[in-house]
């Protein structure tokens, strides 16, 4: 009898727990994942993508998940085309670095990630305002900050030539530590920079920065935004016929006599061979051209300051560039992306790649960067990277901000604004022709 | 019995030849005609891709100032380039047709050298010596006390730059053409020329040029259609800078479509090169087949 129910009893417990089997929601998780392709971006740094690769190989096998990295580099636009054939075909790695504007030109085919996103504000703390532009599109998040790849372009100066030349101290501006003296802070404005500019010029070692078509010239859109010179405005109004573009115009002008001629022609390269050979001053730059020179030319590395950048009439502004993973639509195994996405914004995994990048990466979790001691700790000089995660009044701000960002991503990758500046400064049209000529460009820019 | 008759079936002459060709014809379909046709569909998209626009695209096209002067600046591209091309050519066939025949293989093999390096690469190598900053032509004229050019970022000098690799890399198929239609014309008809006392100048007029006429039009028709579609050279020395001046077609495309992301009006771009080069191609045949027909 007992045997009997107890044979009932394993019966009805056997059938509810296959029917339980049966109808339960089937929730996928990484541990039952199977494989996961990566489509990510070639670091300029060396070694950082070994610890990139080890990080997610490492938290591959922990969860039961086949890795597969692809490193795509960004020279000759290899990562852009990579994503356009993707997308395109719909096949393809299941998540992609997503740079600066692709979350933008891809966000129909990539996966709204909002509960990632949401989960690593909850746990980490918000993110950069600028890195919601970028990916927080139409309601939804379309990529995750990514550990690598984000950077800001702070200026990379010579110290020996600014106090030799003009006459500047700029460990004494920008300390290595949190005791800056405001006033001096407050001094270094584009009207200082100018005088700067020229003296250092007449010394033969002037400021270089690209106004070509290449990424490099976001230097500029920081300018625009110290001026308040909007091309387009944030309700994607075209404004560029403002007082405000007239003045950062006409300050161009005379900004660029102090220039190398050669600048309308330079690549994202340029500026870093133009500072690394000694012969220029100063760059705005992340801090790969420092970390090059280190080993390139030493002396020269030991000369580098990193700093801000000057402060215009509405304020101080510093090129963003931020980077994120997204999930592409097709992605074969979305929940085990998700799970990676998330662990790639712990903070030991942050401060790993931050570590192996020599401190050219800058976490989009405002958390992580604070209290992250790779800036502090970089040399030589001692503390030339502690200014570069932003410590004082700059804002981070995206090329074409602030746009929409479908309209600014279009600003930005058709070089509306280093071609306008050129047109005036190199080709000698006069400012109202410059913003004409503008207009008519970002009518084109502004289609549906 | 019939295997027999199949294989008898395949053995006829136009079947086995169709069926030769069968790869290429799948090769052209695939690669040339199904991509084409694509992208003329893409061009009638609006920029999200959801909307059918029609010619949209194009008429939005005729109101923006850079693609004018795209258009502009493939059209000077083309017919410089091909003009030089062309002259070059001419004159480096004729130079090594007079040879003795033993040295002209060396010539013909290092005359062709520009030709056979992938053009991107080479192109890389003329980089070097334009470099904006450091530009390796610079650091010569600057030891002969010459003020230094700025060969890539200004307008004049940066057309200058793509023209004069583009004529570099391709001369040499002009030479190697010209010279195998040099070598077709009879000597008789020189030697007669000869006696009836002809100079070197009227023997190129009344024997050398006619007898070349078609390959000359061929030639020059083929390397304006791929000139017209340069894309290498002027992204690797240029890319379309400075402020636009030396885009073409291609590379506008590849801007607008790929770079930007409106792949509508990228292949927009990309197929305005196509009526163009139709209608070239229309009357330098129909002038070919001509002479072919009175010959």
């Amino acid at each position: 009898m007992v045997k009997l129910h107890k044979r009932r009893n394993f019966i009805k417990t056997a059938g509810a727990s296959g029917a339980v089997t049966l109808f339960a929601p089937y929730v996928k998780t990484s541990i039952s994942a199977g494989r996961l392709n990566l489509g990510l971006w070639d670091h300029w740094i060396p070694g950082a993508n070994d610890v990139l690769e080890k990080i997610v190989v490492t938290w591959g096998k922990n969860n039961g998940v086949d890795i597969k990295i692809d490193f795509i580099t960004s020279v000759g636009n290899k990562l852009l085309l990579t994503a356009q054939a993707e997308s395109r075909a719909k096949t393809g790695h299941d998540v992609f670095s997503l740079p600066t504007w692709f979350s933008s030109m891809f966000k129909s085919r990539l996966e709204p990630i909002d509960d990632v996103v949401e989960d690593i504000i909850n746990k980490h703390g918000p993110l950069l305002d600028s890195a919601k532009f970028y990916a927080y599109l139409d309601g939804h998040w379309r990529g995750a900050p990514a550990p690598t790849g984000s950077f800001f372009d702070s200026m990379v100066s010579r110290l020996d030539l600014f106090k030799e030349h003009a006459n500047m101290d700029l460990k004494d501006i920008f300390p290595d530590s949190s005791l800056r003296d405001q006033s001096l802070v407050d001094a270094w404005t584009y009207d200082a920079f100018l005088i700067a500019a020229e003296k250092l010029h007449l010394a033969g070692k002037s400021f270089g920065g690209t106004i070509g078509a290449t990424p490099d010239s976001r230097w500029l859109s920081a300018m625009f935004a110290s001026f308040g010179a909007e091309l387009v405005n944030k309700e994607g109004e075209i404004t560029v016929d403002s007082d405000e573009v007239r003045e950062v115009l006409e300050y161009l002008i005379k900004f660029t006599k102090f220039m190398p001629d050669s600048v309308y022609a330079w690549d994202d390269a340029s500026n870093n061979r133009w500072l690394i050979s000694g012969e220029g001053s100063s760059i705005i730059n992340p801090a790969s051209a420092w970390a090059v020179a280190k080993r390139d030319n030493p002396e020269i590395a030991k000369q580098l300051w990193h700093h801000d950048l000057p402060r215009g009439p509405k304020g101080r502004y510093r090129p963003d560039n931020s980077q994120f993973w997204g999930i592409w639509s097709f992605a074969n195994n979305k929940s085990a992306a998700k799970d990676l996405l998330r662990y790639m914004s712990e903070r030991s995994v942050v401060e790993e790649c931050v570590r192996a990048s020599q401190g050219y990466d800058i976490p989009l979790v405002i958390s992580h960067f604070k209290g992250n001691k790779t800036w502090e700790d970089a040399n030589p000089p001692d503390g030339t990277l502690y200014n570069y995660p932003m410590r004082g009044d700059e804002i981070p701000v995206a090329p074409g901000y602030p746009a929409p960002p479908e309209i600014a991503s279009q600003i930005t990758t058709q070089y509306i604004i280093s071609n306008l500046i050129a047109r005036i400064t190199s080709k000698g049209d006069s400012i109202n022709k410059g913003i004409k000529w503008a207009e008519n460009e970002l009518e084109g820019v502004m289609r549906g | 019995m019939k295997l027999n008759n199949l294989y008898l079936w395949i053995r006829q002459k136009p079947r086995i030849a169709f069926l030769m060709c069968l790869p290429l014809i799948l090769m052209v379909a695939c690669l040339i005609i199904y991509p084409f046709f694509y992208s003329i569909f893409l061009a009638t998209l609006n920029k999200a891709e959801t909307k059918f626009v029609g010619i949209d695209n194009f008429l939005f096209l005729f109101k923006r100032e850079t693609f004018w002067l795209v258009v502009q600046q493939s059209i000077i591209f083309a017919l410089v380039a091909v003009l030089f091309k062309a002259l070059i050519g001419f004159v480096a066939a004729h130079s090594i047709n007079e040879l003795p025949s033993k040295g002209q293989r060396k010539w013909r093999g290092m005359l062709l050298i520009p030709w056979v390096i992938p053009p991107a690469l080479s192109t890389l190598g003329w980089w070097w010596l334009f470099e904006p900053t450091y530009s390796a032509l610079n650091w010569i004229l600057d030891k002969l006390s010459i003020d230094a050019i700025p060969w890539l970022s200004e307008t004049f000098w940066a057309r200058f730059s793509i023209i004069l690799v583009n004529i570099w890399v391709g001369a040499p198929f002009f030479l190697i053409m010209y010279l195998a239609a040099l070598k077709s014309i009879p000597e008789d008809l020189y030697e007669a020329s000869a006696i009836d006392g002809a100079n070197y100048w009227q023997k190129l007029f009344y024997i050398t040029l006619p007898m070349m006429k078609n390959i000359i039009s061929i030639t020059i028709l083929f390397s304006i259609i791929v000139t017209f579609a340069n894309f290498d050279i002027v992204r690797v020395l240029t890319r379309g800078g400075p402020i636009d001046t030396t885009h073409l077609f291609a590379t506008y495309a590849f801007r607008v479509g790929i770079e930007s992301g409106d792949i509508p009006l990228g292949a927009a771009v990309s197929l305005f090169m196509f009526p163009v080069l139709a209608v070239l191609s229309f009357i330098i045949l129909r002038n070919v087949r001509k002479r072919a027909n009175e010959v």
